[in-house]
């Protein structure tokens, strides 16, 4: 019984699907009819948890991509960046087009805002996997040079689109589902079949673990690095556009701000270390789940939305703390204490077993 | 190569030395930031009228004096191989804090302890998160920067005006000469400058900054004080932090929540392009202080031009981190 409820402590998904469960409970009994979803006349869903799932999907499409950068022991910080020029070129192009309701200029614009991300993600490979720099420094530069960037394709204006097709992206919904929770369910299935039905998801972490022993053992890091960082920087243009067709706006300085860290939080409470090696997409998933409800809950409850970066930093040290190598020490010291102090009900059971 | 056939002349063994400071992964980067420095501001003193002159550097010098104190906070502890993203949301609580204390009645001196004590404290936390529950500094210096930032909206969300008279009094620019002028905020940062580079160098705290930077487990081994030292270095950034929201707030008479935002990537890029490695255990302040001019000299050329937007800033910023790491790279990795 005692060792059942240790397993399921000692699991990394324990502490944060609690505290995904509290927040939910919490919005539950503050606000009622939190849980209720309803159909309104047109066949789509609505509802508190509905929205969560659909405002929290940019969050959750770029975690994902950071999973896996973050499991090759790096980090992409130029995700927020990314995001604002992917929106930007996608908003110039379907505005210097003759017929923004046409749904061939909204393909091509998204098909090049998407092709513009993915180059510059190989470009944040290349400096990681060929040059060696740092990954927190490498996407630095990115991050700080990105939002220029965006503005030179913007030209400093805050680009307005009218645009049905390009409206939908963000705010449509596909079988009563808003169409951005698809894409996310989506991206995240795809990820997961590729990732874990081939050996691409063992050859990621090898990576992560030790560089040199999966070198040695003939893994080709440098492809894998390629991959992974222009995966994330395509997974961040799909958020971008979503996030600028949600606002129907592109503003280079203000789309996708501070969703790096937010992606960089979902991955970390999802119980994957920064330090690379073994990721968990289903912790991300929870991860991206506890933000949004999180801000939700902050918005429901009547504090002050300007306080919810409170509630984060909270959040993340709960988490963290809990899951940090001190604390499982501590526990697993608590956990054995009782076999010196007292008989225990196993006393056949060797210490070696702990 | 140089200095085995070193003998030969007094002139050859110079250039020897000079080029091996400039190949040295400790010196070079920093030198080519001072060139850099140097070849930007005679290229500015060509090309725009009344760029080349010492009230252009006393500008930057009242411009950034902020920065500058940041960048001096954020070298200790990139230095000792970590990260801190907190400075900046650090830096707007502090002018918060500073805006808010004055607007109900504090008198300026427990404004100033106040806020030199509690971020302070808030390093103390990181730096405690840090060691003892072994957190990267990423994750802690990043929840600490939600918290701080948070904690500004809550204390206000409209920006306060400062109108206390010793506040004014630190805005007012003290005459050197004619066209010249500085403000007491420089004094400080220089002071502050002053002392970091003592401190680094030559104290035991300094060296011990320098060995965790190179190798935790060697200098544990060596039997440093580490866990100590690790703690202090982030206490040292969350003061420079407070003192710099200090200085920001002498230097636009305002508190508001969203003034820094990017505060950290402005010191962090200012540190590397002042030539710290950022793995730690290589650099100096005094490069950071160079880097903080450059950045603030890109940002006065883009001005002085006219025609330049703006977000060339950014640009510029970026490609010349890029530049800076490729350098580091070469020249760390020839002499590995």
């Amino acid at each position: 019984m005692k060792d059942i409820f240790f397993k399921v402590i000692g699991n990394r998904l324990f502490w944060p699907l609690v505290m995904l469960v509290a927040l939910v409970v919490t919005n539950a009994v503050a606000v009622p009819g939190f849980l209720s979803i309803t159909v309104n006349a047109d066949g789509n869903l609505f509802g508190s948890l509905i929205d969560i799932l659909r405002n929290g999907a940019p969050t959750l499409i770029i975690a994902v991509g950071m999973t896996l950068v973050i499991a090759t022991r790096g980090i992409d910080l130029s995700v927020g960046s990314l995001c604002a020029i992917a929106g930007a070129m996608a908003c110039s192009i379907i505005l210097t087009s003759p017929d923004p309701n046409n749904i061939g200029t909204v393909t091509v614009a998204v098909l090049v805002a998407l092709a513009l991300a993915l180059v510059l993600g190989l470009w944040n490979g290349m400096l990681v996997s060929v040059l060696g720099v740092q990954p927190m420094i490498a996407t630095l530069i990115l991050m700080t040079a990105g939002r220029g960037i965006a503005m030179l394709i913007t030209e400093g204006q805050i680009l307005t689109v009218q645009s049905t097709p390009f409206k939908f992206l963000g705010s449509g919904f596909i079988w009563g589902i808003p169409f951005a929770t698809v894409v996310a369910a989506v991206v995240l299935a795809l990820v997961a079949l590729l990732t874990r039905r081939t050996a691409l998801g063992m050859l990621i972490e090898s990576v992560g673990i030790n560089p040199e022993a999966s070198r040695q053992a003939g893994v080709r890091a440098r492809g894998l690095l390629f991959l992974v960082y222009g995966l994330c920087a395509l997974l961040a243009a799909v958020a971008g556009i979503i996030l600028t067709s949600n606002q129907t706006a592109a503003d280079a300085n203000n789309t996708g701000l501070f969703i790096e860290l937010d992606a960089i939080l979902a991955v970390v409470i999802g119980g994957t270390s920064l330090n690379g090696g073994r990721y968990s997409l289903t912790g991300t998933l929870v991860g991206a789940l506890v933000i949004q409800t999180l801000i939700t809950t902050v918005y429901t409850v009547g504090i002050p939305p300007i306080a919810t970066m409170v509630f984060k930093a909270a959040v993340v040290v709960v988490v963290t703390l809990l899951q940090s190598p001190t604390t499982t020490a501590a526990v697993e010291r608590w956990r054995s204490r009782p076999k010196t102090a007292q008989p225990s009900s196993r006393p056949s059971e060797p210490a070696v077993a702990r | 190569m140089t200095t085995l056939d070193a003998p030969q002349s007094g002139i050859s063994r110079v250039i020897g030395r000079v080029g091996d400071a400039f190949t040295s992964p400790k010196s070079g980067p920093v030198l080519v930031t001072g060139v850099l420095f140097i070849v930007m501001f005679v290229a500015g003193g060509v090309r725009y009228n009344g760029f080349f002159s010492a009230t252009t550097v006393l500008n930057l010098l009242v411009s950034y004096s902020y920065l500058l104190v940041l960048a001096i906070g954020m070298s200790f502890v990139i230095i000792s191989g970590g990260i801190d993203l907190s400075v900046g949301a650090v830096l707007a609580l502090s002018t918060i804090i500073a805006a808010k204390g004055l607007q109900i009645g504090m008198p300026p001196v427990v404004v100033i302890v106040l806020i030199l004590v509690s971020t302070s404290i808030l390093g103390l936390l990181v730096g405690l998160m840090i060691n003892v529950f072994q957190i990267q500094p990423f994750i802690a210096t990043l929840a600490a920067m939600f918290l701080a930032r948070g904690l500004c909206y809550i204390i206000a969300k409209e920006s306060i005006a400062i109108t206390d008279p010793f506040f004014t009094s630190m805005a007012q620019p003290i005459i050197l000469g004619p066209r010249l002028s500085i403000t007491a905020s420089v004094i400080i940062a220089l002071v502050v400058l002053a002392i970091a580079v003592w401190v680094l160098q030559y104290t035991r705290f300094g060296r011990t900054t320098y060995a965790i930077g190179g190798g935790e487990q060697s200098g544990t081994l060596m039997g440093l004080p580490i866990a100590r030292t690790k703690v202090l270095v982030y206490v040292i950034s969350g003061f420079c932090s407070g003192l710099a929201g200090l200085l920001y707030s002498f230097y636009t008479l305002s508190g508001y929540a969203l003034t820094g935002v990017g505060g950290e990537l402005d010191a962090i890029s200012a540190v590397v392009i002042g030539g710290t490695l950022l793995t730690g255990g290589y650099g100096f302040v005094l490069g950071s202080a160079l880097g903080v001019l450059v950045l603030g000299l890109i940002q006065t050329m883009i001005t002085f031009e006219g025609t330049l937007s703006s977000w060339w800033t950014k640009i510029f910023i970026g490609a010349l981190l890029l530049v800076f790491i490729v350098l580091q790279k070469v020249l760390t990795s020839r002499r590995a």
